[in-house]
């Protein structure tokens, strides 16, 4: 597993501010709670998908004290069997703000183990004490440490460091001490949990919850999405502060360079073209641009219509059949349909939206319910202010899919990109995006239809069964009565006719 | 009397072309079975956009539009083996020369699994059965529970099982009898009659009999019962048809009394696909609303459901002109109405020996 493509890079602090302004999620112990179980959760399913190894994770919460009442603290484990952490950079990944591997843009539930940093961070600040974390890379060691995050310098703090035979096993198991709220944050919990597995059927998770009640989420599937490709920024995607880092960074020398090495689908000839249209000197060095110039540049970037669409590729879409496996094994339906549109873009950024409808069965009540999820992760809060919802209340037109109000139904909406566009702060609802909106109305038009003739379908079918059970009663009746009117000797060869019905 | 017109074969005869047309109606259905289509039967529609006033023949009939019930229509299969059902069981009480009620009928069905809702329903079917055979229903012998009363010189000859060639003179008995099924399909054999009286009420026909008003006026009388069932137009139109006897009719002197005779003489819409129940040539006597005034009968106000039926027939095509439109006009006017016991106000017989003989040789003279 040390074949590993990630990069690890030192960001600086005010970086991590500005790259994660729209993290929040610790506001209360039960949102806390549950922003940590989820970070946690998160990474390590985006550890094992990475690596394209089946996941089985085991999330165990338990209470320091049972008996005193919440808020109160709370350890949180979190085990995976992914590819571990090469033990000479867990102190910095866990012990130090700001550290980071998914600095390139690419699909994956958060931007890097920040939310994981932030919640060891709340749970030192809570309780004071320290996060354990034992991984194995190789297969051969466990390496256990405990440690802090020493704020004010930004270092790791080792309090404690072992070793232990890992019997071929890699993975990582965090454990976190914090303050939370379970009963408040658990129906929350459950429904991550249950929504996750929903889209990540090649998943085994298991939960002990602090009553210790066991619960599993069984694995349905054995494929797995194909990983996300890591992808450079499409010049229309990229804002004044991300180029002035990205100028700062440099390793070009000329601006030439530096369009066509740093920028998606940007070869030599866009390079120039474009530098001639932002009147720019193609030797000049990037390091050079003063902030006005650096300001000029990004709006010339967004104009530009010169660019290439960026490209889908590096996209990991859920795909239809593990959706389709995810959403039979949580929802377990009469009906289902499942698409995956084909890739769009907007502002530079490319995305792909899925869509799953559930009819029928025992698990859906009746009434509409909405799963909304952005790169795998479940959308809990805020459903009436999504796109999704959205779509599916004021651009739908449902009197066309003749589907009753009450059905039992679930629309499942997916939408991953390189870059999500979330509305607020805390991801849990995203913006209205043209370009979204209108794969999402096609998408959810689809399964609409496809639901509309099943039950077509099926309301004839059982029309037709009920017509053969009234047709088996009568038809004999009137070859009775026509009988005895016309004096015949026997009755008709009526019984052709309840093969004709239909 | 002319005893020439009448037709002793015609009661059985009637019944052997009913019965063909059953066993036709039968052996079509069997047919459609046996050759693998789904059968159908197609008649005119009793929609009340399809009941027309026929001024020809003075009365309501149906008009162009069919219907057609299919049994390979999921919503006709039921009524269509209801209607099935019905044909095979009138042929049965046919052959075995029973008669039957409507609500026998309705009792009936539900042996066979095929239940009406109600016996509004089955009484629908009948009269759809009367209209796909063109016959009313006591023709195949299903009738009304209501029964009215005949009394006169007439002698019958049963055609009833158990009764057949036996006659019977209609004045034996003073009660009068019943116009029922066995009276209904006898055969009309003699009579020294010269008119038949046709009276709303039981009452008046049984003064009538004590005042020997029958012997009187070589009259047949008959107590409609208020507005006569089938059977008696029926027996009404054959005793002026088949014995040429002219038909008068007394009635209560207000607008459902004047409805009376107007549905004895003209037909009602409800039977617009039966043409022999009428007697065009019948005419009403009283008490109009003339009489009212001018025998000074007692009377009583007209209600506002009375004055609301009056504007409703004014509109009615049977009720146009003569003295039709003109007494509902007379009752408007005087806003009031007289029962036809209001005459013992004069004594018990001034209705039978100075109103009758008046009224009769006034219309007469017309």
């Amino acid at each position: 597993m040390s074949k590993s493509r990630v990069v690890y890079t030192e960001i600086s602090p005010s970086e991590f501010f500005y790259r994660n302004r729209d993290l929040a999620g610790f506001t209360n112990p039960s949102r806390a709670l549950y922003s940590a179980v989820r970070e946690l959760i998160e990474n390590s399913l985006d550890a094992c998908e990475l690596f394209q190894i089946l996941p089985e994770i085991y999330i165990r919460i338990s209470a320091l004290n049972d008996l005193q009442p919440d808020p109160k603290p709370y350890v949180i484990k979190v085990k995976d069997n992914g590819p571990g952490v090469d033990p000479k950079y867990v102190p910095n990944a866990f012990g130090k703000i700001f550290f980071g591997s998914k600095f390139l843009l690419r699909q994956s539930r958060g931007i890097f183990g920040m939310g994981g940093t932030m919640a060891i961070l709340y749970g030192q600040i809570t309780t004071n004490k320290p996060v354990i974390v034992s991984t194995s890379s190789d297969g051969k060691t466990i390496h256990t440490f405990e440690l802090f995050i020493n704020i004010q310098d930004n270092t790791p703090n080792i309090v404690r460091k072992a070793q232990h035979p890992a019997n071929g096993e890699t993975g990582t198991s965090v454990e976190i001490t914090l303050e939370g709220d379970f009963q408040r944050a658990s129906l929350k919990i459950y429904e991550y949990l249950r929504q996750t597995a929903m889209v990540a059927p090649y998943a085994n998770i298991t939960f002990m919850d602090p009553q210790g009640f066991i619960t599993i989420f069984q694995r349905a599937t054995q494929i797995m999405p194909k990983p996300p490709q890591e992808t450079l920024p499409h010049p229309y995607g990229i804002d004044v502060e991300a180029l002035k880092r990205m100028l700062r960074q440099s390793k070009q020398d000329t601006m030439l360079k530096f369009m066509y090495k740093n920028f998606h689908r940007v070869g030599k000839r866009i390079a120039r073209k474009f530098l001639e249209y932002a009147n720019i000197d193609l030797n000049r060095s990037p390091k050079s641009l003063n902030d006005d110039e650096i300001v000029s540049f990004v709006e010339a970037l967004h104009n530009y219509n010169g660019f290439l669409q960026p490209d889908a590729s590096c996209l990991s879409p859920i795909g239809e059949e593990i959706l389709a496996a995810g959403i039979n094994k949580e929802l377990k339906p009469e009906f289902i349909a499942v698409t995956t549109r084909p890739p769009s873009a907007y502002s530079g950024f490319p995305f792909i939206v899925e869509i799953g409808l559930a009819y029928g069965g025992k698990v859906l009540q009746p009434g509409l319910k909405l799963f909304r999820f952005a790169n795998r992760i479940p959308l809990l809060y805020d459903e009436a202010n999504d796109i999704s919802w959205k779509v599916i209340h004021e651009e739908v037109d449902w009197k066309r899919y003749k589907i009753p109000s009450d059905a039992p139904l679930a629309i499942i909406t997916h939408i991953c990109s390189t870059k999500v566009p979330y509305k607020t702060v805390g991801k849990e609802y995203l913006a209205d995006r043209p370009e979204i909106e209108r794969e999402l109305k096609n998408g959810i038009r689809e399964v609409l239809r496809r639901l509309s003739s099943y039950l077509s379908k099926k309301g004839s079918m059982e029309m037709i069964k009920r017509k053969i059970n009234i047709y088996e009663k009568y038809l004999p009746l009137i070859a009775q009565f026509s009988t005895e009117l016309s004096g015949a000797k026997r009755l008709p060869q009526y019984k052709k006719l309840i093969g004709k019905i239909g | 009397m002319n005893h020439e017109k009448h037709t002793p074969i015609k009661i059985s005869r009637k019944k052997e072309e009913v019965k063909q047309q059953l066993k036709k109606l039968g052996m079509m259905i069997y047919q459609s079975l046996n050759n693998g289509i789904f059968p159908e039967v197609i008649f005119p529609s009793r929609s009340v956009r399809n009941i027309v006033y026929n001024e020809e023949l003075k009365q309501y009939v149906l008009g162009q539009s069919m219907v057609r019930r299919s049994s390979q229509n999921i919503k006709h299969i039921r009524p269509f083996t209801q209607l099935i059902w019905l044909a095979s069981f009138v042929n049965k009480l046919i052959n075995e020369g029973k008669t039957s009620t409507l609500r026998d009928v309705f009792y009936s069905s539900q042996a066979y699994g095929i239940d009406f809702t109600d016996q509004d329903e089955s009484d629908e079917m009948i009269t759809d059965l009367e209209v796909l055979l063109g016959r009313a229903r006591e023709d195949f012998n299903v009738y009304p529970e209501e029964r009215s009363a005949i009394f006169g010189d007439l002698t019958i000859e049963y055609t009833v099982p158990g009764y057949e060639g036996k006659r019977l003179n209609l004045a034996s008995h003073p009660d009068g009898y019943l116009i029922g099924p066995s009276l209904s399909t006898a055969e009309f054999i003699d009579t020294s009659a010269e008119m038949v009286i046709a009276v709303e009420k039981g009452g008046l026909f049984t003064r009538f009999v004590e005042e020997n008003i029958p012997k009187r006026y070589k009259a047949l009388i008959i107590d409609t019962a208020g507005q006569p069932p089938r059977s008696t137009r029926y027996m009404l139109r054959r005793l002026n048809q088949e014995l040429n006897l002219p038909v008068y009719i007394l009635t209560d002197g207000d607008v459902y009394g004047e409805h009376i005779a107007m549905v004895i003489i003209s037909g009602s819409a409800n039977a617009a696909h039966l043409r022999e129940l009428t007697v065009p040539s019948a005419k009403w006597i009283g008490i109009w609303g003339s009489d009212i005034i001018e025998y000074k009968l007692p009377s009583v106000r007209l209600t506002e459901a009375d004055i609301k039926r009056i504007y409703e027939l004014k509109k009615d095509p049977r009720y146009k002109g003569g003295i039709w439109q003109r007494e509902l006009d007379v009752f408007l006017e005087i806003k009031r109405k007289s029962e036809l016991e209001a005459f013992s106000k004069y004594g018990l017989t001034t209705i039978t020996d100075k109103y009758l003989p008046k009224k009769l040789s006034e219309i007469k003279s017309f």
